[in-house]
């Protein structure tokens, strides 16, 4: 291997040089996990936690056929982790979807209007403390079904960071930028789409980030309760009802997994959209 | 534009402002009070200033005299407490596109290119005009601040010259009857403020529009403005003194400054800031 140009800092000629000098930023995270992992394993197998070793969801033959195998179908209930998540996350798009819309446009309403906002930021204040749990009861008094009572569900939890973030990122608008808008004598709607919408956006943004966080955290939290359901929540749950531990752990873990992707798609979005600002 | 502007009161005291009626743009005795926890605080009392059309005013004070109140009443930001601030005739009650401000901080949108930036305000003002029209006035007046080659950045790309260079330009393009400039150079280096005079002063010359401006800098007044107008200091402050500025133009920076009039009119505004109307940082 002879260099044939000055070489840069940070820019290797070769991966595994690449992997050495970047050791900074992967060994850590790696030693974090991989030290965790091992402590799990040395724990179950010693008889100290009463929770499957990390390596047995490999071994047992229910758990290894579900990593396998995610997209099997034996019909009912009985699928694999692909059409579970798939349930699950499309009652979660249907429900952020509708908070979204819901949560924006309110949040641009109280935003400009500082009556509405007393009128309405205790009510506001108070329900946003309600736990995602706590709704499901109401949820299936009022809807009697449980595919529109986990949407609900959904909506009610992810809607109030959108909507107090939507809130805020209108009330934040420089005045600056509305006298621009007053001395043009600007209609309402090109202020709406020129002014108020990018200047608001990466507070939109903020709000729906968080809310995709939420909603997922919630849609797990309204299937387990919710029998006869297929989605990852009530996996979870069937699983435990039948004992199947290591089911339960995979079933946490894929949870978070997905979480994870949905919180960094969100993050991507965001670079996205409103860059620089 | 004019219909936002509601026609003087029958009766009001025309009287009070110097040359009585038909001045382009009046201040009429105009006061402004502002509500405070600790009572009334008066900005402003009794101006009584009429502006010919065409003209170029600086307005220069120290800080806390209500030189931007002054301004705002004309922009339609501000409404006098008392007395009123008359356009052609007509009593300003809220901003329009007939008085354009070039804002301290810019006030650009970030998010838009500086072409962007001009079209909305082109666009926003006249909407009927054809596309091809507003098109060729956003790149007229682009063109006028120099701006051609750096009209497809980002607002946040442009330094704080062509920052203000797109303001002007924005300023400009919708064709105001008054353009109102508060502190536009404050922020700039000597270099910068020194183009960016001459460049005001050549498109001012051209489009002839009433120029009321703020400033700090005797030096830029005597460059610039047909009168300057000196504010003694608030609370309540009044206009001082109007200072005629009577070089001939188009100017040219170094033959004012050879001119001994230049150091009399220096002198007579640096006495009044400085020696009769001090300011009395204590005082606060």
């Amino acid at each position: 291997m002879v260099p044939t140009s000055p070489r840069r800092p940070g820019v290797a000629s070769n991966p595994l040089e690449w992997l050495t000098r970047s050791s900074g930023t992967w060994l850590p995270p790696l030693l974090g996990t991989g030290g965790f992992l091992l402590l799990w394993q040395i724990l179950s197998s010693a008889g100290v936690i009463a929770l499957p070793a990390p390596s047995s969801l490999f071994t047992e033959e229910r758990t290894r056929t579900l990593i396998l195998y995610p997209f099997y179908d034996r019909g009912g209930l009985d699928k694999g982790l692909f059409w579970q998540t798939m349930a699950s996350l499309s009652r979660v798009a249907q429900g952020y979807t509708l908070a979204a819309l819901v949560g924006i446009a309110v949040g641009i309403t109280i935003g400009l209007k500082p009556t509405i906002n007393r009128a309405f930021d205790p009510l506001f204040q108070f329900l946003r403390m309600v736990a995602p749990l706590a709704w499901v009861p109401i949820a299936l008094v009022l809807f009697q079904k449980n595919q529109p009572a986990a949407i609900f569900v959904i909506f009610i939890t992810a809607i109030w960071p959108i909507l107090i973030n939507t809130a805020e990122g209108v009330r934040q608008i420089p005045q600056d930028y509305r006298n621009v808008a007053l001395v043009l004598q600007m209609s309402s709607r090109r202020f709406f789409t020129k002014v108020l919408i990018p200047s608001a956006l990466p507070y939109i943004f903020t709000g729906l980030r968080i809310s995709i966080g939420l909603a997922w955290l919630a849609i797990i939290a309204a299937e387990i309760v919710m029998p006869g359901t297929l989605g990852i929540g009530f996996f979870i749950w069937d699983a435990y009802q039948q004992n199947y531990v290591g089911e339960i752990v995979l079933g946490v873990i894929w949870i978070g997994a997905i979480g994870l992707v949905l919180d960094r798609l969100m993050a991507w979005l965001q670079t996205r959209i409103s860059p620089g600002q | 534009m004019s219909t936002l502007i509601q026609p003087a009161p029958m009766g009001a005291p025309a009287s009070a402002a110097p040359p009585p009626g038909d001045a382009f743009l009046r201040f009429e005795n105009v006061s402004k009070v502002y509500p405070t926890a600790t009572g009334p605080y008066t900005v402003l009392d009794g101006i009584d200033m009429a502006v010919n059309q065409g003209e170029f005013m600086c307005v220069i004070g120290h800080s806390g005299c209500g030189k931007s109140t002054l301004l705002n009443m004309v922009s339609g930001f501000a409404t006098p407490t008392e007395g009123q601030v008359i356009l052609h005739g007509n009593r300003i009650t809220k901003p329009g596109p007939d008085r354009m401000v070039v804002f301290q901080g810019y006030a650009l949108l970030p998010w838009f290119t500086a072409y962007e930036n001009v079209y909305l305000a082109v666009d926003s003002v006249k909407p009927d005009l054809p596309e091809r029209e507003k098109k060729e006035i956003t790149r007229e007046h682009l063109a006028m601040v120099g701006l051609t080659e750096a009209a497809e950045k980002k607002i946040l790309q442009l330094s704080g010259g062509m920052k203000q260079r797109v303001a002007i330009a924005r300023a400009l393009a919708i064709r105001p009857e008054v353009l109102i400039l508060d502190e536009p150079f404050g922020a700039l280096d000597a270099i910068t403020k020194e183009e960016l005079q001459e460049e005001l002063l050549t498109i001012w010359n051209t489009q002839k529009c009433t120029v009321l401006m703020i400033t700090h800098d005797i030096d830029e007044a005597l460059f610039l403005a047909d009168r300057l107008v000196m504010m003694t200091n608030g609370p309540a402050a009044k206009i001082g003194e109007i200072m005629d500025i009577k070089f001939p133009r188009p100017r040219n920076r170094e033959e004012i400054m050879e001119d001994p009039l230049y150091y009399d009119l220096r002198n007579q505004a640096l006495d009044f800031l400085y020696s009769r109307f001090a300011h009395d940082d204590t005082a606060d």
